[in-house]
């Protein structure tokens, strides 16, 4: 028997495998396909403190491997979240971790003191790297700075686990992660999309409204896993690593680079059984390859 | 209940050089489909082709377990479906979105253009279950554009237009001599390119007549997870995957 169960900080998950914020919509929407009390936990959907209409359609490009979104965080807000949502899935046997947006450093704690009050979260992650909105989200993830006041700022409204989510769009992530670190946060998420853009030859226009979007999918997944191992090495706080798995393999290499749980994104969409199948494929690499612990990935690359 | 499920491509047919029915074949049941519903089809062995492709069920035949789409070929995805050897593993997930209402109509107009008559055939049979009266009116740039006019003739009379002329009126739909002097429909029902079904909605409103359009926006997951596919109604943006393909033409803000 393989044990499966990891730990980020002081959040126990019941398998390193989880799924990302913004793929995954609140859960339900697999409930037809999964059982969803197997995940290791759901990051649910971007919330911000007010309603959010998110960006006009065309939102979506597909690209070589991967896709470009530029949803803008549309959701109804955080109030509607605990009124409305919260009470459908609360019964679920897997961590909910509601992924934390706001446009002000108020924004983000505001949001923050009210999943506080709510039993049976145990954790957060605070978005500060969403490249499709206009203020706030990645301009907080992009400078030291911000990234370390609005970390240092939700801290003190939070007393449970504080995941903090890091953008790609940096010239080294490893900076930023070490501030978020020094700030208090619990653990680090990356990587959110990569700041991208589609044009249409034909019709010479751009293919998403806001002209630029995120890319996700397997066309970040080399550059997803470079970043994951060089935050590893820099950190001691653990990591949350993502950016184009697709399946169990892709999920192990996050692991051995330094991710002690993995979330399943674009994936979902091709295959929404695909993170249960990842679970599965984990524990049998692990049989197989004579590790009792899936703790025992993590950073187990050998040079 | 939404499922993912292996089919096998069991034949093709033809219609014209750009589209095609495939009928896929499961060795397990088929869930009841309703007219409107659509499937998230996987393009097998196509790496250029990285998402899903949403396509309208045209058919289903729940003794054989088939269900077949019609497909135009508009780039990469639809043509790799139509070059899949007979056999071929498919993967699919369905049924989705939610489907037409016909609630108390005794004469209806579908409308279709394009890729936008898929929907119709299903519909077209509920409706002659119903006992409504059925017009099909299509348009096309040309006669070998209208397709499939002996399956919808079983449900209603089809009626249409070409852009030259070659087959039924020349003209766009809306331009059709249905629309002039005596109307008797109540209800009208449309699918196809954006700009011919908001043409078809204001006709609609004019005349007071309730209308449904099925809308065809790009999706990256089919089923409610991913919010791309939105579209703006009264009651702001809805996905059209998971509250649509059908709206009635009234919430739409076109
Ligand atoms: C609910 C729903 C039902 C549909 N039913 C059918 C059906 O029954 N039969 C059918 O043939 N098609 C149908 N479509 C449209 C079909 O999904 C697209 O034509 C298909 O995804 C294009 O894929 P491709 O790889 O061939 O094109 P791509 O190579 O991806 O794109 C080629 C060109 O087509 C355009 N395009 C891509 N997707 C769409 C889209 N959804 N709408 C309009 N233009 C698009 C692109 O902008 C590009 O210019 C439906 C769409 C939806 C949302
Ligand atoms: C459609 C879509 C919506 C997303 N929404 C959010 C969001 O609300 N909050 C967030 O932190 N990340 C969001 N993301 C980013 C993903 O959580 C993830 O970081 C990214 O997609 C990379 O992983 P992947 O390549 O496996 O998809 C979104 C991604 C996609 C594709
Ligand atoms: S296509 Fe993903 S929500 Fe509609």
């Amino acid at each position: 028997m393989v044990d499966l169960s990891v730990k980020l900080k002081d959040l126990e998950l019941k398998n390193p495998v989880t799924t990302a914020s913004g793929t995954f919509g609140f859960g339900e929407e697999f409930d037809d396909f999964i059982d969803l009390n197997k995940l290791g936990g759901i990051f649910v959907k971007g919330l911000t403190l007010h309603h959010r209409e998110g960006n006009p359609y065309p939102r979506m490009a597909e690209t070589p491997s991967g896709m470009l979104n530029a949803v803008g965080l549309q959701n109804k807000g955080i109030d509607y979240f605990i009124s409305d949502i919260y009470p459908r899935i609360k019964h679920l046997d897997t961590e909910i971790i509601p992924n934390v947006n706001g446009s002000t450093v108020e924004d983000y704690i505001e949001v923050t003191e009210k999943i506080n009050e709510i039993e049976g979260i145990n954790a957060i992650e605070l978005n500060i790297s969403c490249p499709n909105v206009k203020e706030g989200g990645m301009a907080f993830g992009v400078s030291c700075p911000s990234a370390i006041a609005v970390t240092e700022a939700v801290r003190k409204a939070y007393d449970k686990t504080l995941i903090v989510k890091l953008s790609p769009n940096v010239t080294d992530i490893t900076e930023i992660a070490k501030g978020v670190e020094d700030a208090g946060a619990d653990a680090v998420s990356l990587v959110n999309t990569f700041l991208a853009m589609a044009i249409d030859a034909k019709t010479r226009k751009p293919i998403l409204s806001t002209i630029t979007g995120g890319l996700s999918g397997p066309a970040i997944k080399p550059i997803a896993l470079r970043m994951v191992w060089q935050v590893y090495n820099a950190v001691r706080i653990p990591v949350s690593g993502m950016g184009g798995i697709m399946n169990a393999t892709d999920a192990i290499e996050f692991m051995l680079a330094g991710a002690s749980t993995i979330q399943v994104g674009t994936a979902n969409f091709i295959d929404p059984t695909i993170s249960i199948q990842i679970i599965d494929g984990i524990e049998q690499y692990c049989e197989e390859n004579g590790f009792s612990a899936a703790m025992d990935l993590v950073g187990a690359m050998e040079v | 209940m939404k499922k993912i499920q292996d089919f096998n491509v069991k034949e093709y047919k033809w219609l014209n050089d750009s589209s095609y029915v495939i009928v896929l074949q499961s060795s397990y049941p088929i869930p009841e489909i309703k007219p409107g519903n659509f499937a998230e089809i996987a393009v097998p062995n196509a790496s250029d082709v990285f998402l899903r492709r949403p396509i309208s069920v045209l058919d289903v035949d729940r003794e054989l377990n088939t269900l077949s789409f019609y497909i135009k070929v508009v780039g990469k995805g639809t043509k790799k479906l139509s070059e899949l050897n007979i056999g071929e593993k498919v993967s699919i997930i369905y049924p989705l979105g939610n489907s037409f209402s016909i609630n108390g109509i005794q004469n209806a107009l579908i409308i279709g253009g394009g890729s936008g008559i898929a929907p119709f055939v299903l519909l077209g049979r509920k409706l002659q279950e119903e006992k409504v009266n059925v017009t099909f009116l299509f348009g096309a740039r040309t006669k070998e554009e209208i397709v499939l006019t002996e399956e919808f003739s079983k449900y209603g009379e089809v009626i249409s237009t070409t852009e030259d002329g070659s087959m039924g009126e020349k003209g766009l739909v809306t331009q059709h001599s249905v629309f002039k002097g005596d109307f008797p429909f109540d209800k009208i029902y449309t699918c196809g390119p954006d700009p011919m079904m908001k043409a078809v909605a204001k006709i609609a409103l004019q005349k007071n007549i309730d209308c449904e359009a099925s809308l065809e926006n790009m999706m990256a997951c089919g089923f409610g997870a991913c919010l791309c596919c939105v579209t703006e109604t009264t009651s702001g943006n809805l996905c059209v995957c998971t509250d649509g393909p059908v709206f009635n033409s009234k919430v739409l803000k076109w």
